[in-house]
């Protein structure tokens, strides 16, 4: 109702001026009728009423909320005062607008990749399970599918556990449309119930569905609008996936994006899987999501299954089975490797929002000791100190605002980008603001306006303040305190600015180190494809040695082409697989042993030399050792160090029991011909134990990679056009050069430290900014003392010499505080760094040399001016 | 007219609304007739202060004690008619009451 009287008061005024004109008619009448002149009669009415002005007055007052209206007059004077310095508010408000803007940022992506719930049903009760192998350190091991089966079927503490794991497939239509290779997943049949997805169109699996050779097929939604034009006439149709034809009977809703946008189809768990496959228990390769019952705990739900698991450990003995089970929810399974590189750039953030904060603070300091003397006067004559404070905080609250809303439309723009540019990103599609985000940046504006506001206000409303009324103004003693506070904030500006500089440098020369690591083969001017050839043209391991060997010999031909290499996969792009093997020659290991595992990869015998991996001793493949007669394989240096080391690895046998001969189950041994150079699956991590096996085997899957003289981006077309020579149905996918793989992979690494960089490259900008105002300040302040220690004979450069030291001082101090605060910090993030330490003395050194010349930078220019003081006008200034 | 004596409009403003919403009691009336009514009736021992009268009055209509409409007054100029609505009533029954009280209490304590 008070607020409906607010908003009417205008009226209710005008209301009140017709009262009033109607009270004097009326009393004027009454007059008359009196037996007064008219004149007379008018003059006494208006006696009567008093000052109509006044009446008029109190109910304004009474209609206006006065906390409200006094309110309104602090952010009107507030306005004014920062209209008539607008280069003071424009800075502040654009570096509260950057940190604000980058604040609201970062944490939309943090709350859409950490914080958010996917849209499953119940998805607190969502939780994936791993398998573990315990002695290591905690690791999330894929599950093998007879394990979840026991899972499954022998534990009660889930509702329902799901199986599912990456599937690739070649789609063509029906009618021979151009052929695309997909990713898809292959899940069990109950894995969408649940998840709680509802198909968008058509409907789920079925158990029936779920079972060898069921050629059934779910669309994601990108796929049914991107290849099939969203018609919903496909559901019920056929597509082909490697040549075969497989129904469509659903498509996903557009939102289920999950594990990762890039899933074209899901097709049943069991369909395209080998008896053997489900039945043992070494198949890692499959991921496990589960649905906890309400009544029971995740801990106890898990205990269950790894007492399951522990027994089909003991009872595998010689076969990698993990002893035990972990557990995380789905969302941090989802969130995984981005929750650290997120979390810091986080806290880079808010270490820069403080830093504006301060900064701002210190600004209005300065302002407030101009205004010292009105305040002083002022709460001499009865003012509260509740109102000054309230009047002072005003300027922040409105500079903040103004930040805010600026910053709220640049995190628009910046948010987008940060989606873009961040690669896996989960859920980077769903990323945007929303209410929750805009309350956010309300709050943390409040926040900013608190921290930028108080301590100003606080120190000139002080009970100090009736000093400024006591001192003169020429001792200048009066602001000694201020000068002091200044100070401080500029130490700890300074010493935030120092952590942020550090992170930056650590993760920058990480960068670095990733980027000039050694992959362990050629990497410029090499430009790979990958190719799967289909099962049904290509039935024979003949037929696929025979189109592999066409294409390398055309491909060598080409002129400008070093080399070729035609491999399962080439180095830096990624783990793929593993398998155990066993030293045929060494006594057996003992039954808890672990076998030892190494890398698994397939080669022509020209790859090693095409991509320059160096023969350390034996041979490379002949291009006799295909199909039947493959018995031998070469493994790489680590491998003859981890497990065969001061033995002659050449003519050694290693027993893998994955890798049985076609057509000869029981022989597993393969004969060593050769070793070579150490290459790394992926830059950045350790080279792992390697074995070759000869690609000639008849392997389908092939990644050709092209050593090139030039710009080895240049081939791509003539090396598709040799393929399609060869065969115009097969797909390739992924050309890339080696340099855009490995550029790839290190994209985070560039972003988190190219952001980190940014952040305190302008925590830098903004401290130097305050150092400077800060000895500006304090120059003028000393003016007449100045003035004195020149007429007494001071030269310049002890003047100068005195300024810089004073103005240096609290960069040192800030300095000093920042290295300490940044041992502890950087140690958090340790684990993100590469070819580095958190006390890199390079970097150490680096930073403490840029702090000291910017701050130096900013000291000199006051400095100067301090020593060039013409004394007589020194002294005559009051 | 004879000046009236402080001390009578001290002990006034405190129960300015109480009277006005007696005096709507009476009947619809604009601010004038109000001002009027209070002072016959105490026999101009109480001035009524237009400088409070009107801000009253609006406070009044903002509780919701009376309403008010323009209409034309006995000598037909237009004129805001205040009408005591149901509230109002209520409210002066417990003024009243309250005031009785008082009175009382201050006539035993005065003798």
């Amino acid at each position: 109702m008070s607020w409906m009287r607010f908003l009417h008061r205008k009226r209710s005024d005008s209301e009140l001026q017709d009262e009033i004109e109607a009270f004097l008619t009326e009393e004027t009448a009454d007059n008359e009728a009196r037996g007064m002149s008219p004149e007379e009669a008018r003059r006494q009415a208006r006696l009567k009423l008093g000052n109509p002005q006044k009446v008029r007055e109190s109910l304004w007052v009474q209609n206006t909320p006065q906390r409200l209206a006094g309110i309104a007059r602090d952010v009107k004077y507030a306005f004014r005062t920062l209209s008539r310095t607008p280069g003071f508010s424009i800075i502040a408000i654009v570096v509260m607008a950057l940190c604000l803007g980058a604040a609201t940022s970062l944490f939309t992506v943090v709350r859409s990749a950490l914080l958010r719930p996917l849209p499953f049903r119940d998805p607190a009760r969502l939780v994936m399970v791993y398998e573990h192998f315990r002695g290591g350190e905690l690791s999330y091991h894929p599950v093998a599918p007879a394990d979840f089966y026991d899972w499954r079927s022998k534990t009660h503490g889930f509702e329902d556990m799901a199986i599912m794991r990456p599937a690739g497939y070649n789609l063509t239509g029906v009618r021979n449309e151009l052929p695309e290779s997909v990713q898809a997943e292959a899940g069990s049949s109950n894995l969408f119930s649940l998840l709680g997805v509802q198909p968008a169109l058509g409907r789920d699996f079925t158990e029936a569905d779920d079972q060898r050779g069921s050629a059934v097929v779910m669309l994601t939604w990108s796929v049914f609008e991107r290849r099939f034009a969203g018609d919903a006439k496909i559901v019920d149709g056929q597509i082909h996936l490697d040549g075969k034809p497989y129904t469509v009977i659903g498509v996903l809703p557009s939102w289920f994006t999950y594990p990762d946008a890039g899933i074209q189809l899901w097709v049943p768990y069991k369909a395209d899987a080998s008896p053997e496959m489900l039945q043992h228990h070494d198949w890692h390769g499959s991921h496990v999501v589960a649905r906890l019952r309400p009544d029971v705990s995740l801990a106890s739900a898990i205990a269950q299954v790894g007492a399951i698991q522990y027994q089909n450990h003991l009872q595998y003995p010689h076969d990698p089975v993990a002893e035990d089970v972990v557990s995380r929810s789905l969302n941090e399974d989802l969130a995984g490797d981005v929750k650290k590189p997120l979390m810091l750039m986080l806290s880079a953030v808010g270490c820069m929002l403080l830093i504006g904060c301060l900064n701002v603070a210190n600004l209005l300091v300065a302002r407030g000791a101009a205004r010292q003397k009105e305040v002083a006067i002022r709460s001499a004559l009865g003012a509260q100190r509740a109102t000054l404070i309230r009047e002072q905080m005003a300027e922040s609250v409105l500079i903040c605002a103004a930040g805010g809303v600026g910053g709220i439309l640049l995190s628009l723009g910046a948010t987008e980008w940060l989606a873009k540019t961040w690669k896996d990103l989960p859920t980077a599609q769903s990323i945007h603001m929303d209410g929750a985000v805009m309350a956010f940046a309300c709050a943390l504006m409040f926040a900013a306006a608190l921290i930028a506001g108080l301590l100003p206000a606080l120190s000139t409303t002080g009970k100090s303040m009736l000093k400024a009324l006591q001192t003169s103004v020429r001792t200048g003693s009066s602001s000694v305190s201020r000068t002091a506070l200044r100070k401080s904030l500029l130490t700890a500006e300074i010493g935030i600015t120092v952590v942020l500089l550090v992170a930056a440098g650590l993760l920058l020369k990480s960068f670095m180190q990733l980027r000039a690591a050694n992959v362990g083969c050629v990497v410029d001017n090499t430009l790979t494809l990958q190719y799967n050839l289909p099962g049904n043209n290509y039935d024979t391991p003949e037929k696929r040695n025979a189109f592999n060997e066409a294409l390398l010999a055309r491909v060598r031909a080409l002129p400008g082409v070093h080399g070729a290499a035609l491999g399962t996969t080439v180095p830096g792009t990624g783990y793929w697989g593993t398998d155990e093997f066993t030293v045929k020659e060494h006594p057996p290991l003992k039954t808890d042993e672990h076998l030892p595992d190494a890398l698994t990869r397939w080669v022509d015998p020209g790859y090693f030399s095409a991509l320059g991996i160096p023969l350390v001793s034996g041979r490379f493949f002949t291009r006799d050792e295909r199909a039947a007669r493959s018995y031998k394989v070469i493994v790489s240096r680590q491998l003859v160090q981890q497990y065969l080391a001061g033995e002659n690895p050449i003519g050694k046998h290693l027993h893998v029991p994955g890798r049985a001969h076609d057509g000869a189950p029981d022989l597993m041994d393969w004969e060593i011909v050769g070793v070579v150079g150490d290459t790394v699956y992926q830059v950045g991590k350790e080279p792992k134990a390697t074995m070759y096996f000869p690609i000639l085997e008849g392997r389908s899957d092939a990644m050709l990679a092209v050593h090139t003289a030039t710009d080895a981006l240049l081939f791509s077309v003539p090396l598709e056009k040799q393929i399609a020579s060869l065969d115009p149905e097969l797909p390739v996918s992924d050309v890339l050069t080696m340099d855009q793989i490995i550029g790839a992979s290190l994209v985070n690494a560039s972003l988190s430290a190219t952001l980190v960089l940014a952040f305190a490259i302008l925590s830098l900008i903004l401290a130097s900014v305050g150092l400077y105002g800060v000895l500006s300040y304090l120059t003028t302040q000393r003016t007449s003392e100045l003035g004195i220690r020149m007429a007494l004979g001071a030269q310049r450069d002890q003047l100068l010499q005195l300024m810089l030291v004073d103005g240096l001082r609290p960069a040192l101090f800030g300095l000093g505080l920042g290295l300490v605060m940044s041992f502890a910090a950087t140690r958090i993030f340790q684990s993100m760094l590469f070819g580095t330490k958190p006390l890199d003395p390079l970097v150490l050194s680096g930073v403490i040399a840029t702090l000291l010349a910017v701050a130096v930078m900013a000291c000199l220019a006051p400095a100067w001016r301090a020593s060039r003081l013409d004394p007589m006008k020194a002294l005559r200034t009051e | 007219m004879p000046k009236k004596n402080q001390s009578n409009n001290e002990m006034f403003k405190g129960t300015l609304d109480m009277m006005i919403l007696r005096t709507l009691a009476g009947g619809d009336a604009h601010g004038h007739t109000i001002a009027k009514v209070i002072e016959r009736t105490s026999e101009d021992l109480l001035e009524v202060e237009q400088g409070s009268l009107y801000p009253a009055l609006h406070r009044l209509e903002d509780r919701r004690w009376v309403s008010s409409y323009w209409g034309a007054s006995e000598n037909n100029r237009k004129a805001k008619f205040y009408r005591l609505t149901a509230e109002g009533r209520k409210q002066l029954v417990r003024e009243t009451s309250r005031w009785r009280q008082m009175t009382r209490a201050s006539g035993l304590v005065m003798g």
